[in-house]
C-alpha cells in the first residue's frame, strides 16, 4: 500500500491542517518538512481528526518557520512505542526519544526535529528461546528470554499479530541486536512472519494480550503510614493525589517511587518543573532497592516532558508512560506507574481542542475530558497472563487543581474512576505536616493492612479530635471539658507519631508493613488508655512526652538492638503518667 | 527579494489579516502605514490568509497600508554593547543611544534538554537578610514575588538589582509606569549598576503586544551571556501584566477562555518563559525573580496560581517586608548547609520564635494578661522587624547571622532559644 502524502494549508499554534492524497487514519503519524536556515527538518505530527478531507493535526514541535505549501509524508502508523530490551534505567521524552543521546547529539538545548530510536541498536541481548517449531503462538505468549538487569525479560510474539500462529524456527541461544530475527512463524493462511527481539506498539490503545482481568486485592506496600494503613492502594488500583501548589505532590510521589513494593517504576513527569526530575536523575543512580541490591535507576523508567517542552508531546508522554508500564506487566512483573501531573496532560487536551474550536466544556476543557481520564486509569489492573503468571499495572497520578480547589473539572473527573483519593491539604503542608494527606476527606477502596474495623475506630478517634478542635478556637482551651480535650490531645498524638513521617529520617522515612502493624497496635493501646488528669497543662506535658517517646521508637531501625528498650520506654512511660 | 503586499482584509484591535503567500509561520513583517512603521509577527496561517500581530498596536494602520515579509522571526541583538542601554519589548532602543543589528538571535528558542540540567548548588548573595538567611535564593532559581498592588515590589528589585552578586542583571518591564521606569534607570545609575544592567521596558502607554514579548526578549539575551559563562540575574515586573497582555490578545484573535479570560494555555505560557532559569554546566547561569501583583490580594487567581505551580517557592512581600511565613526558597536547603554551620540554625530558631511574638502580639491586642515570656517575645518581634525585616536593611549573610545572635542574646536567654546548646556555645554572644 502506498503511502499518503500531504501539503499544508494552514498554521494555527502547534496545529496544522493537511490536504492530503490517498489514504489516511485517525492518529496516524506524519513528518512535515520545513527548511530552517539551510537545514531540512521533518517535523512529527499527529492526525486528530479529518474533516471534509483534510486531516487536523498536533505537530510535536515548535511550528515556526513552516508555511503554507509545505509536503507532508505519513507513515502509515500510528504514534507507536519500541518496546523491547533495554528500556530500564533509561530517561526518555515523551515520544520516547532517549535524551541522554539527544543531549550527546544536540548539546544544552532540545533541538527540533531530531528522533533517535529509543532502543539501543548495537547492544546485544543474551537470548534463550522457549519456543519450540511447532508450538502454536497467541500475541503475548512468550517466544524466548533475555535478561535485563534483575529481571527476566520475555520477548513475546508481537501483540498487533491476530489470530493463532505456528513457530516455524527460532534462533538458537545466543546474542543478538534488538533488529536480528529470532522467529518465523506462520499464521493460519500460512504466511511468514518475522519477530525480533523489539516490537512496536500504538500507545494510545491499551495492550490486552492476558487471559483475564483480576480484581486488585492485595494491598501495595508504600512505606507510607497514612497511606498504607489509612488510605490504602492495592496491587493493580488506581489512586489519585490532588493537592494545591507547596502541598508536597511531588515529594510524596518521589517517596512512593522510591519505596513502593513493586517491580517496576514507571515515572511520567508531565509538564512539571524540570528540576524536580533532575533530582531523581541524579540520585536513582545512587540509591540502592533494597530487594534486588541493585541501584534504584535500574527499576526505573523515567519519561520526561517538563512544561517548556512541547505541548502535543505532552499528551503523548502519559500514553507513552503507561504502554511501557503495560508491556513489562506481560512479563508476569509489578509495575507502578506515576504520573505528575495528570493536570498537565488535561490542559495539553484544553489547548488542543481549543485550536479545533471545539465546543468547550466546564472551563473550557473539552467535552470527552471524562472519558479520556477514565480511560487513562483503566489501563491499570492485575491481570493473569496466557501462561498463568500475574503481573500488575498500579497507576497513582497526581492532580493540581486551579487555586487549590478540588471542584473543578479534572479533579472530579478523576476522582469518578479512581479506588482511593489522597486529598494533600495545605493547613497541612503550611503546618509542615508531611504527608499533607488529609485524614477526614481523603478515602480508599481498597484493603488496608491493618483490620478495616480497626482503622475506621482510629479515624473516629481523628473525627472527634478535629471535632473538640474546631469547638476550642471557640470556647477557647478554659471551655472545654478534660474528656474533650483529651480527644484532642490524641488526635494530635495519631497524627503526630503515625500519620506524619520524617521524610529526612533514613529511618522513619520508609515503614514496613510488619513495622506499621506494630505500631498502630502500640497506638491503639496508648489512645485507649483511660487517663485521668485533672490539670490541662499537665495533660499536655504528658501527651508530648509520650509522643517524643513514640517518636523515638518510630526512628530507631527495626534490627537495631535500642529497638526493643525503646518499644517499652514506651509502655513504661505510658504506666508512669497512668499512675501519675 | 521580499515582495511587497498592500491590501489588508481586516483590522481588529492588534491583529490584521491579509492575502499572502510563501509566508512562514512566526515570520516577520513591516508594516508602513500612514501612522509610522511597525513590525509585525505571524501568528496564523489559513491557506492564503496570514494573521499578523503587530507590535505597534493596528491603530491607524489603513487598508493599503504596506507590507513587507522579512522571511525570519523575532530577533533580538547581543553583545557586550547592550549593557547599559534601555530598550523596547521589540528591541529598539529606548534611550538615546544607537540601534543595535550585531549578533541577532532568535527568540523564544528550544527548552534545555534535562538530562543536561544539574542539582542547583551555588548560592546568590543579594545583602537583603530575609532573603540570604531565611530564604536563600540559589542560582538558576526562578522565583515570585508574590504582592499586592502597592507594595514596594520596584524598590525591592531595584534593591536586589544593586546588591545581587551576580556578573549580569536584565530587568524586564512590563507595563510599568512611566515614573516607575524612571525611577529604575535612576537608581541604577546613581549607584553605578547600570553599567552591568540591560533593560527592556514595555510601559502601560506602549503597545500591548511589545509587552508579550518583553520575557521572551530578555531571556533570550539572557541565555546569550549565560552560555558565555556570566551569571544572570533577571528580574521581570510585573507578569501579571504579562499574562493580561495575553489575554487581551487571545480574547481579539476568539479564542475560548478558559479562566477568568486568561487563555487556556496560561500554565504553558509561564512554564516556557519561567523554565529558561538553568545553570549550564561549564558555563554560566539564569536565576528568575518575576513580581506577580495579586488582583485583590488573592493568591488563587489563576496567574499567581499557575506560576505558583511552577515556581521553585515565592515570597510574599507584605506590609513592605518579606514575610518569612508564606515565603518559601525550595532550593535553599541545597545551598544553606554549606554557608556557614550556624546558618540553619539562626534560620530555624528566629523563626520559630518570631511565630511564637506572632502570638503573644496577637494576645496583647485581644487585651489579655502578658507574661513575662511574651514581654521577652514582643521586644524581640520589634528587634526582628526594625533591625532585619526591613528591606532597606544590605548587610552580607554571615554579618546578618551575627546580627540575629545578637538580637537573640538582647532578649533571650540561650535555653529559651530551643538552640541545640553546642551550637549555642560556640556562637552566643559572650556578655561584656
Amino acid at each position: 500500500m502506498d503511502k499518503a502524502t500531504g501539503i499544508i494549508t494552514g498554521v494555527n499554534g502547534n496545529m496544522i491542517t493537511v490536504a492530503f492524497t490517498g489514504a489516511v487514519a485517525q492518529n496516524e503519524v506524519g513528518y512535515a518538512h520545513v527548511t530552517q536556515g539551510d537545514k531540512n527538518l521533518r517535523l512529527m505530527s499527529e492526525i486528530v481528526r479529518i474533516r471534509d478531507g483534510v486531516a487536523d493535526m498536533q505537530v510535536f514541535e515548535d511550528t515556526v518557520s513552516l508555511k503554507v505549501g509545505d509536503t507532508l509524508d505519513f507513515t502509515g502508523n500510528l504514534l507507536s512505542a519500541e518496546l523491547g530490551p533495554g528500556l530500564l534505567g533509561r530517561v526518555y521524552d515523551g515520544l520516547l526519544n532517549p535524551l541522554p543521546e539527544l543531549a550527546e547529539q544536540c548539546g544544552f538545548f532540545l533541538q527540533r526535529g531530531t528522533y533517535l530510536p529509543s532502543l539501543d541498536r548495537a547492544a546485544k541481548w543474551t537470548f534463550t528461546p522457549t519456543a519450540k517449531p511447532g508450538d502454536r503462538l497467541t500475541a503475548g505468549e512468550t517466544l524466548g528470554t533475555v535478561p535485563e538487569g534483575a529481571y527476566t525479560h520475555r520477548i513475546m510474539v508481537p501483540f498487533s499479530w491476530r489470530g493463532v500462529y505456528t513457530v516455524k524456527s527460532i534462533a538458537p541461544a545466543g546474542d543478538y541486536s534488538v533488529e536480528a530475527t529470532v522467529a518465523t512463524l506462520t499464521d493460519a493462511q500460512g504466511r511468514e512472519q518475522t519477530a525480533t527481539l523489539m516490537q512496536r506498539w500504538p500507545v494510545k490503545l491499551p495492550i490486552t494480550c492476558y487471559a483475564e482481568r483480576l480484581r486488585p486485592t492485595e494491598t501495595l506496600s508504600t512505606g507510607i503510614r497514612s497511606v498504607d494503613t489509612f488510605f490504602p492502594v492495592a496491587i493493580g488500583g488506581t489512586y489519585c493525589i490532588p493537592g494545591p501548589f507547596g502541598a508536597g505532590k511531588t515529594v510524596l510521589q518521589h517517596q512512593t517511587s522510591q519505596y513502593a513494593d513493586v517491580d517496576i517504576v514507571v515515572v511520567a513527569a508531565c509538564g512539571e518543573r524540570a528540576g524536580e526530575v533532575v533530582e531523581t536523575l541524579r540520585e536513582f543512580p545512587e540509591l540502592r532497592d533494597p530487594k534486588t541490591g541493585r541501584t534504584l535507576m535500574d527499576r526505573t523508567i523515567i519519561i520526561c516532558n517538563t512544561s517548556s517542552m512541547p505541548v502535543a508531546a505532552r499528551e503523548a508522554s502519559v500514553y507513552t508512560a503507561v504502554t511501557l508500564a503495560g508491556y513489562y506487566r506481560q512479563m508476569g512483573l509489578n509495575v507502578l506507574l506515576l504520573a505528575d501531573s495528570t493536570s498537565r496532560w488535561a490542559q495539553a487536551l484544553r489547548e488542543m481542542s481549543g485550536r479545533l474550536e471545539e465546543i468547550p466544556g466546564d472551563e473550557a476543557f473539552p467535552a470527552y475530558l471524562e472519558s479520556v481520564i477514565a480511560g487513562f486509569y483503566e489501563r491499570a489492573g492485575r491481570v493473569r497472563l496466557k501462561d498463568g503468571s500475574i503481573g500488575s499495572v498500579t497507576i497513582g497520578g497526581t492532580v493540581s487543581p486551579a487555586g487549590g480547589n478540588f471542584d473543578e473539572p479534572v479533579t472530579q473527573a478523576t476522582l469518578k474512576v479512581v479506588g482511593a483519593f489522597h486529598g494533600l491539604s495545605r493547613a497541612r503542608s503550611d503546618a509542615r505536616r508531611y504527608p499533607a494527606v488529609d485524614p477526614l476527606d481523603s478515602w480508599s477502596k481498597y484493603r488496608s493492612v491493618v483490620d478495616q474495623d480497626r482503622v475506621e475506630a482510629m479515624r473516629d478517634l481523628l473525627r472527634r479530635g478535629a471535632d473538640v478542635e474546631q469547638m476550642m478556637k471557640v470556647v477557647g482551651e478554659e471551655g472545654t471539658a478534660m474528656s474533650d480535650f483529651l480527644d484532642y490531645l490524641r488526635k494530635e498524638l495519631i497524627d503526630a507519631v503515625y500519620l506524619q513521617q520524617n521524610a529526612f529520617n533514613e529511618v522513619d522515612a520508609q515503614s514496613s508493613v510488619e513495622r506499621q502493624r506494630e505500631a498502630f497496635a502500640e497506638l491503639e493501646a496508648l489512645v485507649g488508655t483511660a487517663f485521668a488528669f485533672t490539670d490541662k497543662t499537665v495533660a499536655r506535658t504528658s501527651f508530648l512526652r509520650l509522643q517524643q517517646a513514640f517518636i523515638d521508637w518510630n526512628n530507631t531501625p527495626a534490627d537495631a538492638p535500642e529497638y526493643a528498650d525503646r518499644k517499652a520506654a514506651l509502655r513504661a512511660l505510658t504506666e508512669e503518667i497512668l499512675h501519675a | 527579494m521580499h515582495k511587497l503586499y498592500h491590501r489588508i482584509d481586516s483590522i481588529a484591535g492588534s491583529v490584521v489579516t491579509l492575502r499572502a503567500e510563501g509566508v512562514r509561520n512566526k515570520e516577520l513583517a513591516e508594516i508602513d502605514s500612514r501612522t509610522g512603521t511597525s513590525l509585525a509577527q505571524v501568528i496564523k496561517l489559513v491557506g492564503d490568509e496570514v494573521t499578523l500581530q503587530v507590535f505597534a498596536g493596528a491603530r491607524g494602520v489603513a487598508t493599503d497600508a504596506q507590507v513587507r515579509f522579512l522571511g525570519h522571526p523575532m530577533q533580538v541583538p547581543f553583545g557586550d554593547e547592550l549593557l547599559g542601554r534601555v530598550f523596547t519589548g521589540s528591541a529598539k532602543p529606548r534611550d538615546n543611544g544607537p540601534a543595535l543589528t550585531m549578533n541577532l538571535t532568535d527568540i523564544g528558542t528550544p527548552s534545555v534538554n534535562p538530562a543536561r540540567r544539574i542539582i542547583p548548588r551555588h548560592m546568590v548573595r543579594t545583602g537583603i537578610p530575609m532573603i540570604d538567611v531565611f530564604n536563600t535564593l540559589v542560582e538558576s532559581q526562578k522565583l515570585p514575588i508574590f504582592a499586592r498592588a502597592g507594595e514596594p515590589y520596584n524598590d525591592l528589585l531595584a534593591r536586589i538589582a544593586l546588591q545581587a552578586e551576580v556578573d549580569i542583571i536584565i530587568l524586564g518591564g512590563m507595563g510599568l509606569k512611566h515614573d516607575d521606569y524612571l525611577a529604575f534607570r535612576d537608581t541604577l545609575d546613581a549607584s553605578g549598576a547600570l553599567s552591568r544592567t540591560v533593560m527592556f521596558i514595555h510601559t502601560a502607554a506602549d503597545p500591548v503586544v511589545e509587552c508579550m514579548l518583553v520575557p521572551d526578549v530578555s531571556l533570550a539575551v539572557a541565555e546569550q551571556f549565560a552560555l558565555r559563562g556570566k551569571r544572570v540575574l533577571v528580574l521581570l515586573t510585573d507578569m501579571t501584566s504579562f499574562a493580561d497582555a495575553m489575554k487581551e490578545i487571545a480574547i481579539t484573535m476568539e479564542q475560548i477562555p478558559s479562566n477568568r479570560g486568561y487563555p487556556g494555555d496560561l500554565y504553558s505560557q509561564l512554564a516556557a518563559r519561567y523554565e529558561k532559569a538553568v545553570d549550564f554546566e561549564g558555563a554560566g547561569s539564569i536565576t528568575i525573580l518575576a513580581v506577580t501583583t495579586m488582583p485583590g490580594d488573592d493568591v488563587t487567581h489563576p496567574v499567581p496560581d499557575n506560576t505558583g505551580y511552577i515556581t521553585e517557592g515565592q515570597f510574599y512581600l507584605r506590609d513592605g517586608r518579606i514575610e518569612p511565613f508564606g515565603s518559601l526558597s525550595r532550593l535553599k536547603q541545597q545551598v544553606n548547609k554549606d554557608t556557614r554551620e550556624d546558618h540553619r540554625t539562626i534560620m530555624d530558631a528566629m523563626i520559630k520564635l518570631y511565630a511564637q511574638y506572632k502570638d503573644a502580639a496577637e494576645k496583647q491586642s485581644m487585651g489579655f494578661r502578658m507574661t513575662d515570656w511574651d514581654r521577652k517575645l514582643l521586644r524581640y518581634g520589634e528587634r526582628f522587624e526594625e533591625k532585619m525585616m526591613d528591606i532597606s536593611v544590605n548587610i552580607p549573610l554571615e554579618q546578618a547571622l551575627d546580627l540575629g545572635w545578637a538580637i537573640l542574646a538582647e532578649c533571650f536567654e540561650p535555653m529559651e532559644t530551643g538552640i541545640p546548646s553546642k551550637m549555642a556555645e560556640k556562637f552566643w554572644p559572650k556578655k561584656a
